[in-house]
């Protein structure tokens, strides 16, 4: 393996900048890995070999002829299978849309090339996002690269492992209820997902709306940075999207967190925790504190509704935005001669869709249904309402909250397969941020028996420079032990 | 057995008026002027509903509704949110259509409102919302035989205002007379013109004698509201007659056969799952916005009719008339500039040219005729050149050619005719072949008017009256003695 696939975003844009290597080389380099560890990791579903050498050659001349490149130059992105790519096939590892081929570029996808990224393929995640673990993809699961019997955390599975396995340098997941900080936590990496409307959605093909955000991963705190701003910024194509305000990131990549006040909700280290991961934590916080950071234990007691509240709103928004797979237009279509609509489309959709799919667009009709509306929905959001209004109270005391991204170490594949409740109870702290809306990121803490453990810090809306600052600190002073197997 | 023949009929509506005067649809940026366009050549990532694709609110669709709600009298609210409205159906490429619910936490942009019919007569409106409208499906065909439907999504996205009323209208003329003025202030607002195929459609439920309530859907215009509703409650009062339960259901109103037939029943009622439409944030209406579309409101159509009247000292019926069709008005304001008698003007535009326009079933605006011509058609019968028949006549021909009235008077010789000697030999021949009708005119004044229109008839109506009632009342004189 090339040392040149270790070096980080910035490095590698300023000698490419430099020549001193070619961005063709790197990319080539990075096309090496991937063919080299792809049997074991299965990271992407479609490779885009072709595009993405095209781009290094020609960002390669602009340099040599002295042309402006942008802040990304030459930079290998890999991008989650359920953002548009113009022309490019996005399946978000469904056979539903095993054939759909964008006819436009997502918002991000846009920043992204006009930064002078390089797209180097698409990757793997659960189906629709619907997942902890990426084993609900149609296309066969993700390994970890730190132990290939377990998963990689989901649903951006695909994303966070190309990244830890040195297959691309930065990646974009979506974060729908922890799809970007679950697979960051359990592949020893950073992942943020950032305040509800900071990132255009045009084209992030929806799971649940109101709750998802696409979402930056990086090996450090500072490409995760570099490649926030890059893709950041209102879009008169998102109306939910929001202008970023004064925040520069890149200024916060200081190694200061004197006087920053920590909120630690007990409510983060509830039953099923796992042992080792609070052990971790709390020695985080504890790092924090030694840096000068106070910090106090407090009660966030709408905390215990949340993994209820997301999942009966997700699955709400998932069964409508999930409507338009009926075969006609989009999604698989088998031979409809003969039948009705609606027997069609049921036909369509009974082929297309895999189990857990259906289960959520199932539970989530069933929630919006006439009858139960005000017993699932309505009370959901008041739930939810009631989070926001708790969380922005605490962060009237607190810079930053602080807690387990995951309960639990990286599980083995098909551990929890079999028990959708099981599965859904991982969720359990990262779902906040997506309730609330505000930024958390999740930064590699420990480790334990060579497996990655992660710690996520919550701020309020439009205040992720304070979690790089923070994280950035807590990058400078834990090393975690963790080793590559591929 | 019930009586029915005094049974009250309740009738409430649902309009959908396009806001055709939009230049884009409701959420994206494709034309809305689809309808010379062939199909699907309208549309987009957006109002295709691609995957990932979101929708952006047309901004100038809340200022036409603010107008709209201004109109009817409306509670404007200062917050409005945007639902999904679930359903499975090919003309929706989403399946689920965005638009506004008034339960469910749901608040569409305008409530409360009321339109006056007559002095006495007030149609309640419970709400304004703003919705895309669907895709159009055609079969080969009837549905029944066509062996697949084709689906167009140019109208898909295209903005609609959906006007709820409450049961208020009691008879189909009274639901044709509110379509009207709705018609009339859409284009009075500049929002909506009425005459586009299909601008203008509606729902409407039924009930008789606080019976259950049937909605009949697809009413495509409001030619076809009496029709629907007239057949429709003559159903349900027979079926009370014979003794039969009227159950909640709803119908769907065929045009081609003329009849309401059932889609479903109660226990297939659909459930639409709404809930709100997160892509799109809850939309502020300030004070400062609302008074602005106040200042900026057009003559409505009251205001409208009142000019008319002391403008042009035109009858409050012909004003009235006028107004229901801005078009109608329209056309007379430019005629009555240069002609001296408006109030001879309006009896020609609302009487024969709109019952010409509604025989031929057409709207002003396909009709060749242009207002200058009708003012020189005028003043040839002021002059005595035509006759007032003759000058029927050339009218429906200028509708048919926009040919001007001197061209075809010439081209079919329609000149009355002023030459005695002329008529004086008809009168002649008339007299010798009806010697009985002769003398019961001379025993009998009223009689002379049957020799008078044999003249007339004779000259196919071109005689000049006053001679020919001159010549013939003589003749008779002469034939006493
Ligand atoms: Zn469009």
């Amino acid at each position: 393996m090339s040392r040149i696939l270790e070096l980080s975003a910035s490095e590698l844009v300023s000698k490419i900048r430099t020549q001193e290597i070619t961005a063709e080389e790197y990319v080539n380099k990075c096309y090496e890995r991937i063919k080299e560890v792809e049997d074991r990791i299965h990271a992407f579903i479609t490779l885009t070999e072709n595009i993405a050498l095209e781009k290094a050659q020609e960002i390669d001349s602009r340099i040599r002829r002295n042309e402006k490149v942008g802040t990304l130059s030459g930079i290998a992105v890999a991008i989650k299978d359920n953002i548009c790519i113009n022309d490019v096939r996005t399946t978000c590892a469904s056979k539903m849309l095993e054939n759909f081929i964008p006819p436009y570029d997502a918002t991000v996808i846009q920043r992204l090339k006009s930064q002078d990224a390089i797209l180097i393929g698409k990757t793997n995640m659960d189906e629709f996002a619907m997942g902890t673990s990426t084993e609900h993809s149609q296309f066969g699961p993700t390994h970890n690269p730190h132990d290939l019997d377990r998963v990689p955390g989901g649903s951006s599975g695909g994303s966070a492992a190309s990244v830890a396995a040195l297959e691309t340098t930065i990646s974009l997941g979506s974060d729908t209820g922890g799809s970007v900080r679950c697979p960051a936590s359990f592949c020893g990496i950073v992942g943020m997902k950032p305040t509800y409307g900071l990132i255009s959605r045009y084209g992030l093909i929806a799971y649940a709306n109101s709750l998802e955000q696409i979402s930056p991963i990086a090996r450090n705190v500072a490409d995760l940075a570099l490649l926030t701003e890059c893709i950041a910024g209102q879009d008169n194509k998102d109306s939910t999207s929001i202008d970023s305000g004064t925040q520069n990131l890149k200024n916060c990549l200081v190694d200061d967190v004197s006087g920053v006040k920590i909120g630690v909700p007990e409510e983060l280290f509830g039953i099923g925790t796992d042992e080792v991961v609070s052990k971790a934590v709390w020695e985080a916080i504890s790092k924090l504190e030694g840096l000068g950071a106070t910090f106090s234990k407090i009660k966030l007691e709408s905390l215990e509704y949340a993994l209820a509240s997301y999942y009966i709103i997700a699955m709400s928004e998932a069964s409508s935005n999930l409507a338009r797979y009926d075969g006609l237009r989009y999604g698989l279509r088998l031979d409809d001669e003969n039948y009705d609509w609606s027997t069609a489309y049921s036909r369509n959709r009974d082929v297309g869709f895999g189990a857990e799919v259906k289960r959520r667009i199932m539970l989530g009709t069933f929630a919006l249904s006439a009858g139960y509306y005000n017993e699932y929905y309505l009370k959901a959001q008041r739930v939810r309402t009631l989070i926001r209004q708790e969380l922005s109270k605490a962060f009237k005391d607190f810079d930053l909250i602080i807690g387990p991204t995951m309960p639990i170490l990286p599980f083995r594949l098909g551990e929890k397969l079999l028990d959708p409740l099981e599965m859904y109870m991982c969720d359990v702290d990262t779902v906040i941020a997506n309730l609330a809306g505000i930024p958390a990121i999740s930064v590699p803490c420990s480790s334990s028996q060579g497996l990655p453990i992660g710690v996520q810090m919550m701020a309020p809306a439009l205040r992720e420079d304070v979690l790089i600052k923070v994280a950035f600190s807590l990058e400078q002073h834990l090393k975690p032990d963790l080793e590559l197997k591929v | 057995m019930v009586e029915t023949t005094e049974l009250k009929v309740k009738i409430g509506l649902e309009v959908h008026c396009q806001l055709t005067n939009l230049k884009s649809k409701l959420f994206c940026s494709c034309s809305s002027d689809y309808r010379q366009s062939p199909p699907n050549t309208h549309v987009c990532p957006v109002c295709m509903g691609t995957p990932g694709s979101l929708p952006v609110l047309n901004r100038k669709a809340v200022e036409d509704a603010i107008l709209i709600a201004l109109a009817l009298n409306m509670q404007i609210s200062n917050k409005t949110i945007f639902y999904r409205k679930n359903y499975f159906y090919p003309d929706m490429p989403k399946n689920f259509q965005i638009s506004q619910y008034d339960r469910a936490g749901g608040i569409p942009i305008a409530k409360n409102g009321s339109k006056k019919l007559e002095v006495e007569k007030i149609v309640h409106i419970s709400r304004l919302q703003i919705e895309e409208d669907p895709g159009k499906i055609s079969y080969e065909g009837t549905i029944e035989t066509s062996k697949s439907a084709f689906v167009d999504y140019n109208r898909a996205g295209i903005a609609l205002v959906e006007i709820v009323t409450e049961p208020d209208i009691n008879s189909p003329k009274e639901a044709r007379i509110f379509l009207q003025k709705i018609r009339s202030i859409m284009e009075h607002l500049g929002v909506s013109s009425g005459e586009l195929e299909g601008s203008m459609r509606c729902d409407a439920n039924i009930s008789i004698q606080g019976g259950t309530r049937v909605e009949v859907k697809n009413i495509s215009s409001f030619k076809e509201v009496e029709r629907a509703l007239n057949f429709e409650i003559t159903r349900q009062k027979n079926l009370l007659r014979t003794g039969h339960r009227i159950g909640q259901e709803t119908r769907h109103w065929d045009e081609a056969r003329r009849v309401t037939i059932s889609l479903r029943v109660k226990e297939e009622e659909e459930d639409y799952r709404y809930f709100p439409e997160a892509d799109l944030v809850p939309l502020s209406i300030s004070e400062e916005e609302i008074e602005r579309q106040k200042n900026s409101m057009p003559e409505l159509p009251e205001g409208h009719m009142q000019r008319l009247m002391t403008q042009y000292d035109i009858s409050r019926q012909n004003a009235m008339t006028l107004i229901d069709n801005k078009a109608l008005a329209e056309f007379f304001e430019e005629s009555a500039v240069n002609y001296s008698h408006p109030d001879l003007l309006g009896n020609w535009i609302v009487g024969d040219l709109l019952s010409y326009l509604y025989e031929m079933d057409i709207e002003l605006k396909d009709a060749k005729l242009m207002p200058r011509d009708l003012v020189k058609m005028l003043e040839l019968i002021d002059d005595g050149t035509i006759s007032g028949k003759i000058g029927k006549e050339l009218l429906k021909e200028m509708l048919i050619s926009g040919k001007s009235p001197d061209e075809i008077i010439n081209q079919k010789e329609m000149r009355r005719i002023s030459d005695s000697e002329y008529l004086n030999q008809l009168t002649e021949e008339i007299f010798s072949s009806n010697p009985q009708a002769v003398k019961d005119a001379i025993k009998d004044p009223k009689a002379v008017r049957f020799l008078i229109g044999q003249l007339m008839k004779k000259t196919g109506g071109k005689a000049d009256p006053q001679l020919a009632n001159n010549l013939v009342n003589e003749k008779l004189k002469t034939s006493k003695t």
